[in-house]
């Protein structure tokens, strides 16, 4: 190793001011600190540091998604095998999904990352270690028939729109791999909904929707049609659980989240405050339509249901926990994380357009922590005042 | 006596390197400096020039806008040097100590006997009044005012720190007359907080005329200004004064004896130290030559007068800061990490469990100054709520210090923190930001727009 950083060090004074390539700074520094920590120290306020920075902290947040990401390897591949109705071994379907999948985590990460290093070279800034995470994340919530052209499309405008614009890492209002999402789902609808897309090359005979898509038929069936819906496709709970269902690829598997979730909490990583809230405001908006049940959605879904269904506990623990894009204090964190619980199942019951609605209820309360925080910060800022009065 | 609060929030940092309780003795200090830059916010004017003969409690500068704050010389000898600065700016004023200490004389009382005016300019005139300091702003107490309170933390939890029972022990009849000199000052109560779980000196727990309060927990248990929060929260426009036990000794011993009297033990600690202990020294003292036996030999080390937490790198031949009653070494730290980030981290020291010394809670760690990262954009949230045990928004208030908003750093409460309340939000900040700094400056910015 130190011959490399031999190596590093002598080839440093070109990339610095003045050097021959002095305009890849950023690109030079990227890499550097990626093999290397720096040598810097503090010159003022502690001289001790805690250990953590944020590749450390990001490089966390991607081994989180890793389990999701297998399973989604493994689902992709017995979903085909099973539409064709083929059986198949465990090593065939994990490499058909590796086939399937990695590809796409290419194409977001050469795309993302590409355009940060232009980004950061430009404005003369290091490279953030944002898009480690967001590159992982937009590949996990795309359908595995996503065209690679369309992810790409997708994740240059997540990044430069949903990002850059404001300032980079840091800086952004919305979670940059939803906005991918949700340019993909408003640009190329036919993509992303429907029972085509879910299942890799799947045979026509085989229906190949999601358990979302079918809960959005029960708004309009009545009597028998409505039990036979429930039975047929969205009885088998424990498949839900698990994760063997058709869905975007890290989405579907509710075990593999919650390992997911329990890294995160347990690194202290992720925020369990607006997981938590987030699965109390499906619950209570899943019950609130139990006990209304005006349609079969609202009579046959168990409020419980709606949390293993669709991105709901994907977007719980790694969407919606995103540090940036959520509130910002203790308390805001819990209205934010319920009124996302909350909004996303009244959306998907209620609209059948949307029925994959936890995207869109967390870019809106996305939109919304700004305003959430700035109630609490006054909250704070109230109760200080009203210690004087006490007081005199 | 009162309840015990408990400080929940906070972080016990654990280092290598805690001092036994044994005096080692050491060659005493040939030099002696008074750092202008131990007082944020000070404007000084000299009032001896090179070569002068000064004694101790011999003014050495006083500050520009209230000329009756003398600083004084710690020891008799002659003044070698006054080091400057960018722009002039003093740095150091170095005196050479006599062999023999000569003292000035000032007039001995007992503090009880004497009107608050005879207190104030009794302390005035020695120097000692530089060790009164002032909430809001955390500069040196304005003689003009009347404060509502007087806090002393008898405890300190920061990292490494010296035990406090051990500094004053043996001089409760000093430390219960400059408590009388305190209690002339203000018209409010004199508060003494004392550790429930640690503090067991006498001097302390039997202290009259002071109000005891107990406190227990983790750091920052023992800063006073979390202790004023819990106790009677500042308020715009209210003034509270605190010092530290030590300096209370100084003033016991000026009306006691009628000099100035500030040798001090200090502690000295970390992990590049062979022998962790206490020794007897002056204030201002060089450290060389306490240093000079006890430095292990291998690394680049970084000293520094104070904790690891809001303490100055000083040189090796540099001098003791003027509230400093601990000197720590570690190592500098300034080397690469080959992947580092990436490591599992059985010897680093996080609050977060992303490394896996987290299986380790008691162990002790030999920390280094590398920032393990670089400066980044605010992205992760709630970290500093964990060690900031008060009813304050940090990460608001910081921001509202960064854009300069006066307002909003009022409402959020400027008025109550000093940089060393947030230090522990600076050690766990993932993105490496200079809390502290940040916290002073806006502490500059709201004294320069509120008078």
């Amino acid at each position: 190793m130190k011959a490399l950083r031999k190596f590093l060090d002598k080839k440093k004074p070109l990339f610095q001011k003045g050097g021959k390539f002095a305009k890849l700074q950023s690109s030079f520094e990227a890499f550097e600190t990626f093999l290397y920590v720096p040598n810097t120290t503090s010159h003022t306020g502690t001289h001790i540091k805690d250990a953590i920075d944020l590749k450390r902290t990001m490089s966390v947040v991607v081994l989180a998604l890793i389990p999701a990401l297998l399973f989604g390897i493994y689902n992709t591949g017995y979903q085909h095998f099973l539409s064709l109705g083929q059986s198949a071994e465990f090593m065939d379907i994990c490499i058909y999904g590796l086939i399937k999948i990695l590809p796409i985590i290419v194409v977001s990460y050469v795309v993302g990352l590409g355009i940060e290093f232009a980004f950061a070279q430009m404005r003369g800034h290091q490279v953030n270690e944002g898009f480690l995470v967001s590159g992982m994340l937009i590949p996990l919530i795309m359908p595995v028939g996503a065209p690679l052209w369309m992810v790409a499309v997708s994740t240059a405008f997540a990044v430069v729109i949903g990002k850059e614009v404001f300032g980079g890492t840091g800086m952004n209002i919305w979670n940059p791999a939803l906005v991918a999402r949700a340019f993909f789902f408003f640009a190329y609808p036919s993509k992303m909904s429907g029972d085509v897309v879910w299942i890799a090359e799947k045979a026509d005979s085989f229906s190949g929707a999601t358990p979302l898509a079918h809960a959005a038929t029960l708004v309009d069936a009545t009597g028998n049609t409505a039990t036979s819906i429930y039975t047929d496709h969205l009885s088998n709970v424990w498949d839900m659980f698990v994760g063997l269902i058709p869905g975007s690829i890290g989405e579907t598997s509710t075990i593999a989240i919650l390992i997911g979730a329990i890294i995160l909490i347990a690194s202290g990583i992720g925020s369990w405050k607006i997981m938590a809230s987030v699965f109390v405001g499906g619950y209570t908006m899943g019950a609130i339509f139990n006990l209304v049940g005006a349609n079969a959605y609202m009579e046959l879904i168990p409020a419980w249901q709606h949390l293993i269904m669709g991105g709901f506990a994907f977007g719980a623990v790694f969407m919606a926990t995103d540090p940036v894009s959520a509130a910002q204090t203790a308390r805001g964190k819990i209205i934010y994380g319920f009124l996302i619980g909350f909004l996303a199942v009244l959306i998907r019951v209620l609209n059948a357009g949307f029925p994959e609605a936890m995207m869109l209820a967390i870019l809106l309360m996305n939109t919304f922590a700004p305003l959430i925080d700035h109630y609490v910060v006054q909250g704070n800022i109230k109760r200080r005042l009203k210690r004087v009065k006490v007081n005199a | 006596m009162s309840e015990v609060k408990k400080i929940k929030k906070g972080l016990d940092i654990k280092l290598i390197g805690k001092a036994d309780k044994v005096l080692e003795k050491a060659d005493r200090s040939e030099t002696f400096a008074i750092k202008p830059t131990d007082f944020p916010g000070l404007t000084p004017k000299l009032k001896v020039k090179v070569d002068a003969e000064v004694k101790a409690g011999s003014a050495l500068f006083f500050d520009k806008y209230r000329p009756e704050i003398n600083f004084t010389s710690p020891v008799s000898g002659k003044v070698v040097a006054v080091n400057r600065g960018e722009r002039r700016k003093i740095l150091e004023v170095i005196i050479q100590a006599d062999n023999e200490l000569q003292y000035e004389e000032f007039k001995k009382a007992n503090p009880a006997d004497l009107s608050r005016e005879e207190v104030k300019e009794q302390l005035l005139k020695s120097g000692l009044w530089a060790f009164l300091r002032q909430r809001p702003y955390d500069v040196i107490a304005n003689p003009a005012d009347a404060p509502k309170a007087i806090h002393i933390s008898a405890f300190d939890s920061a990292p490494l720190a010296a035990d406090f029972d051990y500094l004053v022990e043996g001089e409760a009849e000093a430390f219960q007359m400059g408590l009388d000199a305190l209690t002339k000052l203000t018209d409010g109560k004199v508060h003494l907080n004392i550790n429930a779980q640690k503090t067991q000196s006498k001097v302390f727990t039997e202290a009259k005329n002071v109000v005891i309060n107990k406190f227990a927990g983790v750091h920052p248990a023992g800063n006073v200004g979390v202790q004023i929060h819990k106790l009677d929260p500042i308020n715009k426009g209210d003034v509270v004064w605190v010092i530290r036990p030590q300096e209370i000794l100084f003033m016991g011993r000026l009306f006691q004896k009628g000099i100035y009297d500030v040798s001090r033990k200090i502690a000295l600690t970390g992990s590049e130290v062979k022998k962790p202990s206490y020794y007897d020294t002056i204030l201002g003292a060089s450290v060389r030559n306490i240093l000079k036996a006890q430095l292990k030999d291998d690394d680049k080390i970084r000293v520094i007068s104070g904790n690891v937490l809001t303490g100055t790198q000083i040189p090796e031949d540099g001098f003791l800061g003027f509230y400093d009653s601990q000197i720590t070494v570690i190592p500098e730290g300034d080397e690469y990490e080959f992947l580092g980030w990436a490591l599992p981290g059985l010897k680093k020291f996080s609050m977060s469990k992303t490394f896996f010394s987290w299986l380790t809670p008691n162990k002790e760690y030999r920390l280094d100054a590398n920032l393990h990262g670089e400066h980044r954009a605010f992205v992760m949230t709630g970290e500093y709520d964990k060690v900031l045990p008060m009813d304050v928004l940090p990460q608001q208030l910081i921001k509202s210090i960064m854009v300069e908003d006066i307002d909003q750093m009022e409402q959020l409460g400027i008025y109550e923190v000093a940089p060393e309340d947030l230090a522990l939000c600076e050690f766990v900040c993932t993105s490496k930001i200079n809390v502290q700094d940040i916290v002073r400056q806006g502490i500059d910015l709201m004294i320069k727009e509120m008078s």
